[in-house]
């Protein structure tokens, strides 16, 4: 397997993301890429309380995540790798060109941003990024959980 | 204690608001514990919901699940203080405990809560 899912989603690890796609991917880690969080072992404690022991989780640096992204796609296991923001995923594709869809998972409300979904809320210029990582040639999609319907690009940005 | 402890009550969905009225239901206590949803919420929005429910009086947080978003914004939140402690899986069992024992230091009540809600959990012969 490899890495089925890159994730936007500024929960980070949360349980949509463990039991709601964990679960059905049967999910053997999950990259955190988060410059914060890869900077605080008392974030990464947090954030490992939600997670079952039998799913590893790695937290990277953005820089660290584009130079073992061939590591963890080569993972005999299934990985779901999250990012908290927009720039950090955009990052990542176009520092590997290995990212070849990208799931909107979760990105909330925040002075600036207005409401594309119900989970999903974008700046004017946070659109026009992921348009701009979709005319790189990366599918973009909003789902927030496995059994809702993949909303196209075009539909919320 | 000058002031009864405030349950606040960190879910997802609605499990708080129906939490709190199921406790009301039983008990008629209306005004110790306060919910909140994580609906909607990226951390940031949901630990200033957190903190409006706690208005700064001594509290405990019950969190629906040991991991995720509610959890880690209670942490965040209740880190280095001792006016607020945090207890992980409410229950209903323990919220009824917690309404009668708010007289108690927070983490002490936490502690209180938690084996009350533990032993409610049992696989009774049908």
């Amino acid at each position: 397997m490899s890495i089925v899912l890159y994730r936007i989603d500024d929960r980070l690890i949360h349980g949509q993301v463990v039991v709601g796609w964990g679960q059905p991917l049967h999910v053997g880690f999950i990259v955190v890429v988060d410059d914060a969080v890869h900077a605080s072992e008392w974030e990464q404690d947090l954030y490992r309380m939600g997670v079952p022991p039998h799913i590893e989780v790695v937290f990277a640096s953005t820089a660290e995540a584009a130079r073992r992204l061939p590591e963890w796609e080569a993972d005999a296991r299934t990985g779901i790798l999250v990012a908290a923001s927009i720039d950090a995923l955009a990052a990542l594709s176009s520092n590997s060109h290995r990212v070849t869809r990208v799931n909107v998972g979760g990105i909330h409300h925040q002075p600036g941003r207005s409401e594309r979904l119900r989970y999903v809320y974008l700046s004017d210029a946070e659109a026009a990024k992921l348009r701009e990582l979709a005319a790189q040639g990366v599918e973009v999609t909003a789902q927030d959980v496995p059994t809702a319907r993949p909303v196209p690009l075009q539909e919320f940005a | 204690m000058s002031e009864p402890l405030r349950g606040v009550i960190v879910s997802h969905a609605a499990v708080a608001q129906a939490l709190k009225a199921a406790v009301a239901a039983i008990t008629g206590v209306e005004d110790a514990l306060v919910p909140v949803s994580n609906e909607g919420c990226d951390s940031g929005a949901l630990t200033a919901r957190v903190t409006a429910a706690i208005a700064e009086q001594p509290a405990v947080l019950f969190v629906d699940l040991p991991g995720g978003s509610c959890l880690t914004s209670s942490i965040r939140l209740a880190k280095g203080k001792t006016n607020v402690a945090v207890v992980t899986g409410v229950n209903l069992a323990m919220l009824l405990d917690f309404v009668f024992h708010r007289d108690l230091p927070p983490l002490e009540a936490a502690r209180r809560a938690a084996e009350a809600g533990s032993k409610a959990i049992r696989t009774p012969a049908a």
